[in-house]
């Protein structure tokens, strides 16, 4: 068997520490991405650093006016969180999307950011509803919006030594909620095709007041779109709104031909999933 | 023999092995480890076509733990001499298992190293040094064919009928069937429908990943565990491949964690055995599942045009049918079963079937479940819908018009005798799901599918314990339930219950020779030996009752498990049970053994009709199966719980194949999907519980009516789920798979 060395750190600190002195080791923490790549010869780490084990990671919390979620939690506990299910079921039904159920007992959010996939479900989802990434260095914790975090396949924009702590997501508006909506050719332990996220807040008339939209798997990395967000703002999410919105996200998208789907496959879906996914927050938002 | 009743067979104990397997105790070919056991890895090939100009085998040697290495050169020149015929074309077979001159596909074995770690092996293997000259790949039927086309083997002559090529080509053989006149057909019919259909290539998909153990010995024996559908088959191709005599291997068959008709040939053995004898030591070889989908199966990549034609009261007239399937790297794609089942489910006066075996650089084609039917009918199912269409006809009311039956003749020459293909086009008229309403964007679509089954050469072999049960040994590995149904058999014949039965899966050694499980054919042809011998046990075990009696043999009959006296004879005893007879064994003559052989020439063939009712998402192509009914002829059920899993099985199987499975291949001929993520067969949540209706139409071939039923499941799904996407689109989907962004296409009209 391979022989790497593994560490589990009890602090943010300490793993700082760690991760600072030792450029090639890997922060560990579900391990569902990473050992596959290392048995499929991937990646070599020297070093296991492993973070399940370091308080500041782990769990839910609802505190004032944001949602902390560590990042070494697994999936399963973030979607089976009744109050995060409730304020923002697009991220809860992102992560709910990860793996199998086996898979999904042990997958982390922070995992997911991580590895960086272009695919990765909870990214669209945590960038729809404005997520920031807070990131402990040897200098003390940054925050990096979501949109901003991954920096294109399996890059991120953390520094060496320096470690994802957690995600904090800003407690919802009243009449704001979110939906996050793949497509893959199964109904499970796939890798989106396509994804979307949207979040928008209505006003007491129905008018959408503000709008986020996420989409992943069509770029390098998962992206913001400034003019899907234009076109709900200021429309009562009717078909005339939801029809610009799947065309600018048509139009943003700049996707690949590969084994998962073609270029012209992913356009076009791209903007049938954004605008299913605001119907959906909109309808949401309409019932809060 | 319809009216027997049974007191057994039709029942559903619970499977002998059961335990084991929902335990995690039941050894599969990677479970067995030996003392000072050796770790293998291969070395596989880069290219998909390239001449091998040298190999260096010796720095592998340098590196700490390995222990022998071996490429193509160490083993015998393969010969045709040791052909045997059963196991198909054993150079070839040679050539697969490991490369000696050129590499044919990306993934072809070219050196194997034995370390005393894995990690060492693999070490090894990277540092063996192959000096290729690459040659141009040949990735689909139509550069295969072409008149320039790169040549894969230069001694390949094409086999069949004129006109085929005389000079070397990659075409390996034709099938022509014809009956009638073909051009006088379709100028008597009302309505002709043409269409071309393609299918991808696919794998069996078979959870365990081929694996094997191989010990040798000074005196040369050798012993083989692996996993595999037929160790008599493991046995005859290693000693052919390796020029070992045949009485000096052993192989013993672990459980067996699916093979589909994958597991019915050899990959690792040989490389273990040759290791193994290099090395003194014992050997173990695994596959990784990348290995498996680059270097294992699939079936074949097909192309088949279909014309048919009709009269305008439904009775359908002449149908031409012409068949490219890929073989892969050697010749023997299935396109001859292809062939022979392509319009055997109905009757045309006028017919042409036309089949060619193409040679590709492309991993070479194992059996894989009714080989070559589904990709036909595929094509001849989705033409009869649309005959159906076109007449205004319904579907299974146009099938019943011209389905064949008693006394037909099938394209290939049999006459059938009792069939059951009207049983289940009846039963699936009548099923609910046939008139259950559809909503917006369904459809729903029909599709019949045949499988002639496999007879060939069966043994088997009851003991009786002195405490009256028995043990009843086989040479067929348990893939589908069948030690269960082996026990049933057993059970029926001796009137006691099937729990009280052990089936055993026996070795080369222990258990007489069987072809292997496949071909449909273990509850039929092992089961008539089971029966047989099972029979000859009750005889002896009415002499026995005879002897303590003192009266004839026919003073005894034997019912409900228990000697009773007969013909007036000895009318004041009481009668004997199984137990108290084998506890006098050795006073009455000593054990009470039989065995009993079959070979079978036929075997009575299977027919199914199969219902889909798919939803198209309009937007994004995706296709979900709404509802999928399965009805088929079994002859005789022996467990039901058993035949219904293969029902279900096939069904699955098939619609993965219409839905998402492929091979997707890179220019360069290297597959770009080589594991379970992006070669996208269904998972349980993709399906809807699958419904079954078993038809009993008796095989009068076999003695309870029995049919083999493992097959015929997977022919009609392909057709069935393109049916319904038809009905629910108004678009025909000639190209596998019918995946969504394909579906868009259509749809959007692009």
């Amino acid at each position: 068997m391979q022989s790497i060395p593994y560490q589990a750190p009890a602090s943010v600190s300490e793993a700082v520490a760690l991760l600072g002195s030792d450029a090639e080791a890997r922060v560990l923490a579900g391990g569902t991405d990473l050992l596959v790549q290392v048995r499929g010869g991937v990646r070599k780490p020297s070093a296991w650093i492993d973070v399940k084990r370091i308080p500041d990671l782990l769990g839910v919390s609802v505190e004032g006016d944001s949602i902390r979620i560590g990042a070494a939690t697994p999936a399963a506990v973030i979607f089976e969180h009744p109050e995060l299910q409730r304020l923002v079921p697009g991220v809860a039904e992102a992560t709910d999307l990860i793996g199998s159920t086996q898979i999904q007992g042990r997958a982390t959010l922070g995992g997911n950011l991580c590895n960086a996939s272009p695919a990765a479900d909870t990214t669209p989802a945590l960038i729809a509803v404005g997520a920031q990434c807070i990131v402990a260095g040897s200098g003390g914790e940054r925050e990096i919006a979501v949109e901003a975090f991954a920096t294109g396949p399996g890059q991120t924009a953390l520094a060496q030594g320096e470690l994802l702590v957690a995600v904090r997501i800003p407690k919802p508006a009243a009449r704001t909620a979110d939906a996050y909506l793949r497509l893959i050719p199964r109904t499970e332990m796939d890798i989106a095709v396509v994804g979307a996220g949207v979040a928008l807040t209505l006003g007491d008339d129905g008018t959408c007041t503000q709008a986020r939209v996420a989409i992943g798997a069509v770029a390098p990395t998962a992206l913001l779109l400034e003019e899907a967000a234009a076109a709900l703002v200021g429309s009562r999410v009717d078909d005339d709104a939801l029809a610009r919105v799947a065309a600018a996200a048509t139009a943003a998208a700049r996707p690949i031909d590969d084994k998962r789907g073609t270029i012209a496959y992913r356009r076009k879906v791209v903007g049938v999933l954004a605008k299913r996914a605001a119907a959906i927050a909109a309808n949401r938002a309409q019932e809060r | 023999m319809s009216e027997r009743k049974f007191k057994q067979v039709g029942t559903r104990p619970i499977r002998h092995d059961g335990l084991e397997k929902v335990t995690g105790r039941a050894n599969f070919g990677a479970d067995y480890s030996l003392p000072g056991m050796l770790q293998g890895a291969v070395l596989r090939s880069p290219h998909a076509h390239a001449k091998i100009v040298s190999i260096d085998t010796s720095p592998a040697l340098e590196v700490e733990g390995v222990k022998a290495v071996i490429s193509g050169r160490d083993f015998p020149i393969p010969t045709r001499e040791g052909d045997r015929q059963q196991y198909g074309d054993v150079p070839d077979l040679a050539n697969n298992v490991i490369a000696r001159d050129k590499v044919l596909y990306h993934g072809h074995a070219v050196a194997a190293v034995a370390a005393t770690t894995i990690e060492a092996a693999q070490r090894g293997a990277e540092k063996i040094r192959v000096e290729y000259e690459v040659l141009p790949p040949v990735l689909d039927i139509e550069s295969a064919i072409a008149p320039d086309a790169a040549i894969l083997h230069d001694d390949l002559v094409c086999q069949g009928p004129a006109p085929v090529p005389s000079s070397p080509t990659n075409v390996a053989r034709r099938t022509l069937l014809s009956g009638g006149d073909i051009e006088q057909g379709f100028a008597d019919s009302d309505v002709v429908v043409e269409r071309e259909f393609t299918t991808p290539m696919v794998h069996q998909g078979y959870i365990e990943p081929h694996a094997t153990v191989v010990e040798t010995l000074e005196n040369g024996n050798v012993t083989i565990w692996c996993c595999t559908q037929g160790p008599f088959a493991v046995r005859g191709l290693t000693a052919s491949v390796t020029g070992i005599e045949l009485s000096k291997i052993k192989v013993i068959p672990s459980e067996i964690g699916g093979g589909f008709g994958g597991k019915t040939t050899i990959y690792l053995e040989p490389l273990a055995v040759e290791l193994s004898r290099r090395s003194g030591r014992p050997v173990k070889l695994v596959m990784s599942r990348e290995e498996v989908f680059r270097a294992t199966g699939p079936t074949s990549a097909g192309r088949v045009r279909v014309k048919m034609g009709a009269r305008k009261d439904g009775r359908l007239v002449a149908a031409e049918v012409v068949m490219y399937y890929e073989a892969g790297a050697f010749p023997g794609s299935p396109v001859g079963a292809g062939c022979m089942c392509a319009l055997s489910a109905y009757c045309f006066d006028h017919f042409v079937i036309d089949g060619y075996d193409v040679v590709t650089t492309k991993p070479r084609v194992a059996a894989y479940r009714a080989p070559g039917a589904p990709i036909a009918a595929f094509g001849v199912e989705q033409v009869v819908d649309e005959v159906a269409e076109r007449l205004g006809l319904d579907p299974i009311e146009l099938r019943l018009l011209n389905a064949v039956q008693e006394n037909d003749v099938a394209p290939y020459g049999p006459k059938y005798q009792a069939i059951g293909f009207r049983e289940t086009l009846e039963e699936a008229r009548k099923h609910p799901n046939y008139s259950a309403t559809l909503g917006p964007n369904q459809g729903r679509g029909v599709a019949s599918g045949f499988w002639f089954n496999a007879g060939l050469q069966s043994s088997a072999s009851v003991h009786m314990n002195e405490d009256g049960t028995a043990i009843v040994t086989t040479g067929n590995p348990d893939i589908g339930g069948s030690r269960a149904a082996q026990a049933i058999m057993v059970a029926e014949e001796l009137g006691i219950g099937a729990e009280q039965v052990v089936p055993l899966v026996g070795d080369t050694e222990s258990a007489g020779y069987t072809d292997l499980t496949g071909g449909s054919r273990t509850a039929y042809a092992t089961g008539m030996a089971i029966i047989e011998a099972s029979q000859d046990i009750v005889r002896q075990l009415r002499e026995r009752a005879a002897k303590i009696w003192g009266v004839e043999l026919d003073g005894v009959a034997w019912e409900d498990g228990r000697a009773v006296p007969s013909n007036g004879a000895a009318s004041d005893v009481e009668p004997l049970n199984l137990a108290e007879i084998a506890a006098q064994m050795g006073a009455t003559g000593g054990p009470i053994v039989a065995q009993a052989a079959v070979s079978p020439p036929m075997a009575g063939p299977g027919f199914a009709t199969h219902l889909c009712d798919v939803e198209v998402d309009q937007e994004t192509g995706k296709v979900t199966v709404l509802r999928y009914t399965t009805v088929q002829d079994a002859g005789k059920a022996v467990h039901p719980s058993y035949v219904e899993g293969q029902m279900q099985g096939g069904a699955a199987q098939g619609i993965g194949w219409a839905l998402n499975e492929e091979y997707i291949f890179d220019e360069n001929g290297v597959v770009e999907n080589p594991g379970f993520l992006d070669y996208r067969m269904p998972v349980a949540s993709d399906l809807p519980m699958i419904d079954t209706v078993i038809v009993e139409v008796a095989n009068p071939l076999h003695p309870y009516g029995v049919r083999g039923v493992g097959e015929t499941p997977i022919v009609p799904p392909l057709a069935c789920v393109a049916n319904a996407v038809a009905a629910a689109t108004g678009k025909r989907f000639t190209d596998l798979p019918i995946s969504p962004p394909r579906v868009l296409a259509a749809i959007d009209g692009d």
